[in-house]
């Protein structure tokens, strides 16, 4: 900040003879004081102390899938950031560890089984189109990992559908099953809740724990890095819906439980809708935000021909976010 | 803690705002130092919000210790006296602390005023009555309010006569005052209201008089529970209610008291009249006491040195028009790693380089920082947490303002209401991306008004 203001400098005006060199005097605009306690790089730290849990689920399920796609998708993310911040002539970024987070984010939102080189285009797209394009870090539309994501879910449709979760053969046990989504989308199998909540299914990697995504959510709403907002407006809108579709629909034992702890719609809720970037600035904005993604994971679970619906739904409400964002301008203090 | 007060519905806080670090104790038990008449005093012919005064001498005039020297040409605009006795010098051009040239009369102190604990005694010493005030006419409280130059002491420098008047249209039931002293390091109106609490008490009564309002509340933040209880002492039998406050900033802005006690919202563009309200600063209550019933001038007043970067932090009582640079040699000299001088507190002080910067009327405080109290970090991306919207108490939306202001799009601004930001620092201080946002909203705001002016 002080190197943006005009720098004027005078001796002080109590000069010691034992003092060699006066202090040197700066001005500066208000306020004086910073918290520096808290910095753009500690909140993406704090983003990744949530996603301990997480990562650790996924290793414990998925075993070695799991590092080998951490591993893709990281070193995907950080190579993409370094290149393409380069070629826009700018000073590098990676200090602010926003890289790593994309990268563990987009790791934990790929199946185990993905071929190496969907993890690195997809890291390459979420940083490169997604993210520095835009103008690097805050100035992103979409949620790069989501951008990544979607990209190679079109681009490579067999890894990433249903059946590219599954190998019969594989030694992991998760890994051999179908995911509980496609496993009742297609054959109505309802998969038992306790598997959902411990996260011994198979899926994406850090979505099958429905413990470790609250548990490093509520890390992330304690410490304020996240809004509570957006996770509580998007689980109310699955719980609305998944309520009202339990009671309508048929008695198949997929209730709305099911629906808020299976797939990845906590994953979603508390840590890819949460991104700052791309979801609105004040609590009634972020809140309605999280309502609309709710609703849209819905949809796209009851009416589409997806058995999962998190993903489009961020981004098309990352879409809307500028248009939210101007909607709920909020009143000033004592104006009407 | 809510604040249970009689017949009033606020309970003691207000939404949003932040807690930076105190950093009072600095000063806190310092009692206040009377300083030496210094050789030389500058008084700003403008030292208040509105308009400048008129001087009323010449240069190689002799004039005595509190002689008028300026008179306001308008209506919100104040008298100025000498604030030693002197010579008065040629007019010169300076710099104020917040950065605006104005004329001023400079003079030579010669001749003798009463010194150390005589000039405290001759200030807020005395009895000062509680009871028998009906006799002073309300009008003429405000008259003599005028004629002592008083403006509000708790920075904004605002006439204080135009506040404190009988007011017909919009009448007063409240009289506020406050007694928060939010900003961070400052410690003046504490040690005010610690050692000398029957002048507020009675400046209050006064006020209140003037103003015709019914009931008196002090507000006192609650991490000076002795200012607390040495006014609930002095305002004992009095009626004056004292109503601890949440230590928040900025629990003092008048905006954010006034709902704090009563749970009313002052309108946008609005004065605490429209609620019934009249708000004046603890140390403007003692000046008043002293113009009403002594009719003597605004001289001198309170002021804290104080901050990591001044060798002994202390509370001083010291003429209006005293360089800072003489403050700063009264109270030690400058440690080695001092970086910063404000006028005022922190967060919404003014920094200014030159010692030789006279003190106004409106400055509370000298705040000394040291390298390590201004440490910044490097601006990056704005990455729209939200916190700065978190941490603003007037509602708004500082970084989208911020945005707009840096891209010079007015309409933008406007529909964030930029204007309704009194530019407390808050967000600036909160913001883990360490954007300069009041700066940025600054510059909006006079692009702003500039557009106005067409």
């Amino acid at each position: 900040m002080e190197k943006k203001t005009n720098m004027q400098e005078s001796t002080s005006p109590v000069t010691d003879s034992n003092e060699p060199a006066p202090p040197v005097i700066h001005v500066s605009p208000s306020p004086h004081l910073v918290q520096t306690a808290s910095s753009t790089r500690k909140m993406m730290v704090d983003v990744l102390i949530a996603l301990a849990p997480v990562v650790a689920m996924s290793l414990f399920v998925f075993r070695g899938y799991a590092l080998f796609q951490l591993a893709v998708c990281v070193a995907g993310a950080l190579s993409a950031e370094l290149l393409f911040v380069r070629m826009r002539g700018r000073a590098t970024t990676l200090k602010d560890c926003s890289a790593i987070v994309t990268g563990v984010i987009l790791a934990m939102s790929m199946p185990g089984t993905a071929p190496w080189y969907v993890g690195a285009i997809a890291a390459f797209v979420a940083i490169g189109i997604g993210k520095v394009l835009f103008g690097g870090l805050g100035m992103n539309l979409f949620n790069p990992a989501m951008v990544g994501r979607a990209f190679v879910m079109i681009s490579f449709a067999g890894a990433l559908a249903a059946s590219g979760f599954e190998d019969v053969q594989s030694a992991v046990d998760a890994i051999s099953q179908a995911t509980p989504m496609n496993a009742y989308k297609m054959n109505g199998v309802v998969t038992p809740m306790a598997a959902l909540f411990w996260g011994t299914t198979n899926g994406s990697l850090g979505e099958t724990s429905a413990l470790a995504c609250i548990l490093g959510g509520l890390y992330l709403i304690v410490r304020r890095t996240a809004s509570w907002e957006i996770p509580a407006g998007l689980l109310l809108a699955v719980a609305v819906i998944g309520g009202l579709a339990d009671w309508i629909g048929p008695a198949d034992g997929w209730t709305v439980l099911h629906h808020i702890l299976g797939g990845s719609v906590l994953f979603g809720a508390f840590f890819i809708a949460t991104d700052p970037v791309s979801s609105p600035l004040t609590p009634k904005g972020k809140f309605v935000f999280g309502l609309g993604t709710g609703f849209l994971i819905m949809v796209l679970r009851l009416f589409s021909g997806y058995p999962e619906g998190v993903m489009f739904a961020v981004l098309l409400m990352n879409a809307l976010t500028p248009l939210i964002n101007r909607w709920s301008i909020p009143t000033p203090f004592g104006g009407k | 803690m809510g604040l249970k007060l009689d017949g009033y519905d606020g309970n003691g806080t207000f939404s949003h705002g932040v807690h930076p670090p105190e950093r009072k104790a600095l000063a806190k038990d310092a009692s206040i130092r009377v300083m030496p008449t210094p050789d030389k005093v500058v008084l700003s012919l403008h030292q208040n919000i509105g308009g400048p005064s008129e001087p009323l001498v010449k240069p190689r005039q002799t004039v005595g210790w509190g002689e008028l020297i300026g008179k306001g040409k308008s209506f919100v605009s104040t008298s100025l006296h000498a604030s030693v006795p002197g010579v008065v010098q040629r007019f010169v051009r300076a710099t104020l602390a917040n950065g605006r040239h104005m004329d001023t009369v400079p003079i030579k102190a010669e001749g003798e005023i009463p010194a150390g604990q005589d000039l405290w005694d001759e200030i807020f010493g005395g009895s000062w009555p509680t009871t028998g005030l009906d006799a002073y006419d309300p009008a003429q409280i405000s008259h003599d309010i005028s004629d002592a130059g008083l403006v509000g002491l708790g920075g904004a420098a605002f006439p204080t006569h135009v506040k404190i008047s009988p007011n017909d249209k919009k009448p007063v039931h409240t009289l506020l005052v406050n007694g928060c002293e939010c900003e961070p390091y400052l410690t003046s109106d504490y040690r005010l209201m610690v050692e000398a609490p029957a002048p507020i008490v009675t400046g209050a009564l006064l006020a209140a008089r003037s103003v015709g309002a019914e009931r008196i509340v002090i507000g006192i933040e609650d991490n000076k529970m002795p200012a607390v209880e040495a006014i609930k002492k002095a305002a004992d039998g009095t009626g004056i209610q004292v109503a601890v406050m949440k230590t928040k900033y900025p629990q003092g802005s008048e905006k954010h008291l006034t709902y704090a006690v009563l749970k009313r919202q002052i309108p946008l563009g609005g004065l605490p009249a429209d609620v019934g309200v009249a708000i004046s600063n603890v140390a403007t209550m003692a000046a008043v006491a002293r113009a009403v019933i002594h009719k003597k001038p605004l001289t001198h007043r309170v002021i804290s040195v104080t901050g990591g970067g001044i060798a002994n932090p202390s509370n001083v009582l010291a003429p209006i028009g005293i360089s800072f640079g003489s403050l700063i040699a009264f109270c030690g000299g400058l440690t080695p790693d001092a970086a910063r001088l404000v006028a005022g507190g922190p967060m919404m002080g003014f920094a200014f380089s030159n010692p030789d910067t006279p003190v106004t009327k409106g400055a509370g405080g000298l705040t000394v920082m040291s390298k390590e109290e201004v440490r910044a970090g490097e601006e990056s991306a704005c990455v729209r947490c939200g916190k700065c919207v978190d941490a603003c108490p007037m509602n708004l939306v500082p970084t989208k303002i911020a945005m707009a202001s840096r891209h010079q799009d007015i309409a933008l601004s406007r529909r964030y209401n930029i204007m309704a930001c009194f530019e407390c620092g808050s967000c600036a201080y909160t913001c883990p991306a360490h954007i300069p946002l009041v700066q940025l909203i600054r510059a909006g705001k006079a692009r702003v008004v500039a557009a106005d002016r067409g």
